[in-house]
């Protein structure tokens, strides 16, 4: 009962979204309150509707009711009570539930916070986004429906991927999508721009907080699939230029950019036609990730072509919606008022060219990802394409941004003085070429180009500190002036000052692993020892243990230095029983200069075991750097500025400002 | 740029359940077993780098270094046993290739199908520079007025303009 009571809320709910797409748009027509006023109901009707048909599935997968078919294919009774509610979004058709009912969150919170927009705008988003809701919910009903039942009931259920029963892959995917869905938000209000004709403060102001909290859910959402993959996967890798990752990573790229472009139109009412179409561009990104994660078209072009229903549908939607918002782009943007004037050297010119350098970075990332598509399905010639690639031409597109990153800060509005920047930015070239030389000097191997990426890890550290100590006085007034000082800076430079020191920490950690990770892969038996980056690691054999729905084999190793115990590993082959897979549980220590990482392998037939042990120095600021970032967009989400006439409440609900 | 070069994997990630049919899925990714190892520490090393740039053919964005797949297997051992012939890194390539086809590639040729690949993200850098100076250029002219007045500033003005803008807490 429950199940169809779901189902039917599904339903309701599309209708719901027609409603939300129509009267408010012939109510903008019209000039008519009452129809444009429809739009806020019909969201909040749209979003609780959604959320009892997600409430019901979760039940559906809690209580392990396998006359649902898609409970059956994803979830076992056996299953801890957390991935059986991950297990909700493992799969498909629930996935895009989980697409479209945050998708209608965001709605709902423009229709609750957005009472300060003006009517036509925010009727006009509001449908946009309805529009969006229409096209997926239909998906959902007419190829993807989570609701069938099987009859008879099977008894137990096929089980979820064992590698995908994890913590922080069960949260990864809700950050993801809060992420790619969010950026709808920026798409909606461009159209909805776009259908008035006219781009205004309110506009502008909107636009921003929004994207920040969609980048912030993606940075995080990303960040946990490539710390996952770092411990899960069993070799010490974290990043693997894979489609699906591609996926991900192209919206971010642009959306990151979307950011940059946004600060200018709020603070000087410039480059505003820029910025809605890269709006447009970051939500048909997030678009084109959905469509090559779900239609299949990655694992094989033919699969796609033989099962080619869902795969046409996104594709449709897609290019419904790209198209659409292009071709409304192309026809109304020469009508838009263009902004203020400003120097090259200045805060604008620079975010201006972290835009050019960040789209072509995204464009790079999408050539390399449908190349093989195109040139396969248009020539049938097949050719791969993969990290080696987007090493040799991603890499030297993003490098000037990287050098150039501390720079934009320290620049004014309209006019910068680059002098006074490089002024302020002695010290952090002084510490980044002493960290060069120390570099050179202490390590012995590893590619000569690495010393001068740590350089730049800290060129970017250091200059994301430069504009604070620089604003604060710091060293040059007294204490007490310092402290005021840092007292009255606005949170968004904090924000600023945080998001960029995140970035010039991952790259350490990016540059340090890559450069300088060490490997020994070797038979062992027990007792045996292997020496690596100054630990020993000792054998002492294996032994069975036993999970709420695995069998594992644990291998018992002492981890000493210089004859001192350090810690014990336990590494282990995890044995599913119900899938008849197995996984591999990376034994890891983490110390200051970088973690030690064990795996343990095969049993081999000379006696022994296989064993990996890797040394990943400074491994971990890849993704402290994502944290720091995350915290560097919340502060800037609480800035007093962008609270102040804005959508006040919106902030405050969504994210609680600490009191000041 | 320096983006270290492992394999599929994290792949599932994000499709978290599409290709879920746990057939194809070598998560337990144990790539080069301590028995395939070279004893010459420089020729095991270019054995590894080699390996690094050929795809595993039965796994998905995968590279023969980090695939457990039999086949995988086999290719990082023929790759062994060519190096130890003597051959030369390029030749290793072209051998592999010739069995295989360029689809072994992870770094695909540049030549008649890949220039496009290969050249448009730094065509669409230079064609987006082009179109901004071009603007750029253009907005100038159209305001040249307003940049002739601001550029007539005197050097008093800029000094004052300076302090002013010192003495600003928020110069944003």
């Amino acid at each position: 009962m429950i199940i169809e009571i779901g189902h039917f809320a599904l339903i309701l709910a599309f209708l719901a979204a027609i409603i939300q797409t129509l009267l408010p748009l012939l109510g903008t027509y019209r000039r008519d309150n009452v129809l444009m006023a429809v739009a806020v109901p019909a969201a909040l009707t749209q979003f609780i509707l959604l959320t009892l048909s997600f409430l019901a599935l979760m039940y559906a997968f809690v209580i392990s009711d396998f006359s649902v078919e898609l409970v059956w294919k994803n979830s076992h009774s056996a299953k801890p009570v957390l991935y059986k509610i991950s297990g909700v979004w493992g799969n498909h058709e629930g996935s895009m539930v989980l697409w479209v009912l945050i998708l209608a969150l965001f709605g709902t919170l423009v229709a609750l916070f957005g009472r300060n927009l003006p009517p036509g705008l925010k009727a006009n988003a509001l449908a946009v986004q309805g529009s969006i809701s229409v096209a997926f919910l239909f998906f959902i009903l007419a190829t993807s429906n989570p609701f069938t039942r099987l009859d008879p009931a099977p008894i137990d259920g096929r089980g979820l991927n064992p590698i995908l029963q994890d913590p922080a892959l069960a949260f990864h995917p809700p950050f993801l999508y809060a992420g790619y869905v969010g950026f709808s938000m920026a798409f909606s209000f461009a159209v909805a721009a776009l259908i008035e004709g006219r781009l205004d403060a309110a506009w502008a102001r909107w636009v921003r907080p929004w994207t920040l909290v969609a980048w912030m859910c993606l940075t995080i959402g990303i960040s946990m699939g490539s710390w996952w993959a770092y411990y899960e996967l069993g070799w010490g890798g974290w990043w693997f230029w894979d489609p699906v990752e591609n996926a991900s990573f192209m919206p971010w790229l642009a959306g990151t950019a979307l950011l940059h472009s946004a600060l200018v139109m709020e603070k000087r009412d410039a480059l505003k036609i820029w910025t809605v179409l890269l709006a447009i561009l970051t939500f048909s990104l997030s678009l084109l990730g959905t469509f090559l994660v779900r239609s299949g078209v990655l694992t094989s072009v033919h699969a796609f072509a033989t099962d080619p229903e869902r795969g046409v549908f996104i594709l449709g939607i897609m290019m419904f919606f790209i198209g659409g918002s292009l071709a409304l782009y192309a026809w109304r943007a020469p009508q838009l008022r263009q902004g203020g004037l400003f120097a090259p050297i200045s805060r604008e010119g620079s975010l201006v060219l972290n835009n050019l350098i960040l789209t072509s970075a995204a464009a790079c990332v999408l050539v390399g990802t449908l190349y093989p598509l195109v040139l396969e399905s248009l020539t049938g010639e097949k050719i791969s394409v993969g990290a080696p690639f987007f090493n040799m031409t991603f890499g030297p597109i993003m490098l000037p941004l990287l050098v150039a990153a501390p720079f934009g800060p320290l620049l004014a509005w309209k006019r910068g003085d680059i002098h006074a920047a490089v002024q302020r930015l002695y010290w952090a070239a002084g510490l980044s070429f002493v960290a060069i030389v120390a570099s050179f000097a202490l390590v012995e191997r590893g590619p000569w180009l690495a010393p001068f990426g740590i350089g730049l890890g800290l060129w970017i550290v250091g200059g994301a500190l430069s504009e604070i100590i620089f604003r604060t006085k710091l060293f040059r007034a007294p204490i007490d002036e310092t402290w005021r000082r840092a007292r009255g800076l606005p949170r968004s430079a904090y924000g600023t000052c945080f998001a960029h020191l995140g970035l010039g920490l991952s790259v350490l950690g990016i540059v340090a692993t890559s450069a300088w990770q060490s490997e020994k892969v070797v038979a062992m038996k027990p007792g045996q020892a292997e020496n690596i980056a100054g630990y020993r690691v000792i054998f002492g054999g294996v032994a069975p243990r036993s999970g709420p729905n695995y069998k594992e084999l644990v291998g018992l190793f002492t981890v000493t230095k210089g004859g001192e115990l350090v810690t014990r590993l336990n590494p282990s082959k995890r044995n599913f029983t119900v899938q008849k897979q197995v996984t591999t549980e990376a034994g890891i220590y983490n110390s200051v200069l970088g973690d030690l990482y064990v795996v343990l392998g095969d049993k081999l037939d000379a006696g022994g075991y296989s064993v990996r042990v890797y040394f990943n120095p400074l491994v971990r600021l890849i993704w402290i750097g994502t944290l720091v970032m995350f915290f560097g967009g919340f502060l800037s989400l609480t800035d007093r500025r962008l609270r102040v006439g804005a959508p006040k409440r919106a902030h405050a609900a969504a994210h609680p400002a600490p009191a000041e | 740029m320096y983006l270290r070069h492992a394999p599929f994997g994290f792949s599932l990630i994000f499709v978290f359940g599409i290709f879920l049919s746990a057939a194809g899925l070598s998560q337990t990714a144990h790539a080069v077993e301590p028995d395939e190892i070279l004893k010459d520490a420089t020729l095991e090393k270019r054995a590894r780098k080699i390996s690094a740039e050929l795809r595993c053919l039965v796994c998905q964005n995968q590279s023969i270094d980090d695939s457990n797949a039999p086949l995988a297997r086999d290719l990082r051992v023929l790759v062994r046993d060519r190096l130890k012939k003597g051959d030369s890194d390029t030749q290793v390539f072209e051998y592999v290739v010739s069995r295989y086809g360029d689809f072994v590639l992870l770094k695909p040729p540049f030549g008649a199908s890949t220039i496009l690949l290969w050249l448009s993200p730094f065509l669409v850098l230079g064609f987006a520079s082009f179109i901004l100076l071009r603007s750029y250029r253009s907005r100038l002219a159209a305001s040249s007025t307003g940049a002739a007045n601001s550029a007539a500033l005197s050097d008093e003005e800029l000094a004052a303009l300076k302090r002013i803008n010192e003495e600003d807490e928020s110069p944003e």
